[in-house]
């Protein structure tokens, strides 16, 4: 079995939005919607204060809330964990919205452009009116990922076949892969590093690990050897 | 402590979700009540219309609210873990045999009514738990506090169309509003304890108001009324049910509104770690 993930790196994450920019190149999302989105947080108290970036979005839940509240079926989880929303079922009741614990989802009601009513070239190419009235949300880019595996490219190594937002981080922070095999770059890094994942404690299994230290050295080693 | 967004109201679900949840409660409470009334079959009737009106009024609210409108059948799709979807089933039930309640005047069709109402308010305090986005309404007790403020709203609902209407109050609606208001109180008090530590200081803010309002206006004021109508003449009677049934009604719509609109705050993002930079 599949399941890709993706993750980032807190340590290296500049907060510099490139891969906002580049989702919302690829995916020409409205503006206010931004599927990948890099928060700003301050962290600690003074005098021990620390300014993190942290790349959000959906998380492609195991158990995704959105998925068992959608009265439609709109909303599926494929088998290699990407969390789907079908825009001919939606009937756009944010029920998915509210259940959503990382405030992934957004509704569009009307066509909103960057740059008022004429969408620009990218805008125009990519422009649904299917996503009007309906629950959107980052898609992993499954196309990019089904089209690149179908040419035999493996997502997370060959750009061709990775997010958008992935192939587009400057610090390299960004990464996707699929978890579920042993020797794939993200299987790597979550064993040589120490990770977590946002509100785990809500059981919803998220795709989606932040790195923030290298781990004990012990451990780094046994699992470097392979043991 | 980190200081990223804070939590900020969810925005998809407005007032036209909200009455949903106010009109759909108050609705199945009334048909709740006017099922086992020894009322004449037309003020039957009427009451069980009233009660329809009311949830078909709160769907059609909700129904504004979705963004493709011509699809709202999709809604009956996923009966298998959806409580909207549920809902939506229990509301066809609940308007066949209510309506056929009406045209036969069969109790047993009122009865299977009453049934499909109470599996209504369940179904809307169960779409509140299954939101895990926000705190204020995933917490497990969500459910029995909406499920008794509908029966309160019901109970209050019914002893004004009954005074309305000139028809005696019959006494077990009496109690059971006094019943469903105190049964109401409990579950507010249940949910607060529980709840509290989870919710955003501005989403306490806007609870606690509403609450306390669920104890003054929506407990004492009542019990204190039904008391004073007892030890009254009839028409300081007629008119002291009527205030009680109205104090009632009021409460619970408010609290569902501020639950629903002013209360629903997200959780927003922490950081359970800081990043380690800088080598050593």
């Amino acid at each position: 079995m599949t399941r890709w993930v993706m993750i980032a790196d807190l340590r290296r994450c500049v907060g510099c939005q490139t891969c906002t920019a580049a989702c919302k190149h690829t995916n020409a999302t409205p503006p206010e919607v931004q599927w990948r989105r890099v928060l700003d947080m301050e962290v600690g108290e003074y005098p021990d204060v620390k300014r993190v970036f942290v790349p959000v979005g959906c998380m492609h839940c195991a158990d995704p809330p959105c998925m068992h509240v959608c009265p439609s079926t709109a909303t599926r989880k494929r088998s290699d964990g990407i969390v789907t929303i079908d825009y001919d079922l939606c009937i756009g009741c944010a029920y998915c919205a509210v259940a959503c614990p990382y405030q992934a989802r957004y509704k569009t009601d009307k066509p909103n452009f960057a740059y008022g009513d004429a969408p620009m070239e990218n805008e125009a190419a990519v422009h649904d009116p299917k996503r009007l009235g309906v629950a959107t949300k980052c898609t992993f880019c499954s196309d990019r990922i089904d089209a690149g595996l179908a040419k035999g490219l493996k997502p997370g190594v060959d750009p061709e076949a990775t997010p958008a937002c992935v192939n587009s981080c400057i610090a390299g922070a960004l990464h996707f892969g699929d978890k579920e095999d042993p020797h794939s770059n993200v299987s790597k890094l979550l064993e040589e590093n120490e990770h977590f994942r946002m509100h785990e404690e809500l059981g919803t299994d998220p795709g989606f690990y932040y790195l923030w230290d290298k781990a004990a050295k012990e451990g780094y080693e046994r699992g470097r050897s392979g043991r | 402590m980190s200081y990223g967004p804070k939590p900020w109201v969810q925005l998809h679900w407005d007032a036209r979700a909200a009455l949903n949840f106010i009109f759909g409660g108050a609705g199945s409470g009334l048909i709740l009540f006017a099922a086992f009334a020894p009322f004449t079959q037309r003020l039957n009737q009427a009451a069980f219309l009233v009660g329809l009106a009311l949830i078909g009024a709160g769907l059609l609210s909700v129904w504004m609210e979705i963004g493709r409108k011509l699809r709202a059948v999709h809604v009956f799709f996923n009966p298998f873990t959806s409580w909207m979807t549920r809902e939506s089933f229990v509301a066809l039930v609940l308007f066949v045999a209510g309506l056929s309640a009406i045209w036969t005047g069969l109790p047993q069709l009122a009865a299977l009514a009453a049934l499909a109402a109470l599996g209504f308010i369940y179904c809307q305090g169960r779409i509140l738990r299954a939101s895990k986005g926000i705190p204020a309404w995933r917490e497990p007790t969500v459910t029995w506090l909406v499920f008794w403020t509908a029966v309160a709203e019901g109970a209050g609902l019914f002893l004004v169309f009954a005074v309305l209407a000139g028809t005696r109050v019959p006494a077990l609606a009496v109690a059971s509003l006094a019943l469903a208001v105190v049964a109401r109180g409990i579950a507010w008090s249940g949910y607060r304890r529980r709840v509290e530590a989870q919710l955003a200081p501005k989403a306490r803010a806007a609870l606690e108001p509403a609450g306390k309002q669920l104890y003054q206006l929506g407990a004492v004021v009542p019990l204190a009324l039904l008391l004073t109508g007892e030890a009254t003449d009839i028409f300081a009677s007629g008119a002291a049910l009527l205030l009680a049934g109205a104090a009632a009604l009021a409460a619970g719509w408010r609290f569902k509104f501020v639950l629903v609109v002013r209360a629903s705050f997200n959780q927003g993002f922490a950081l359970p770690r800081v990043p380690a930079r800088g080598g050593k």
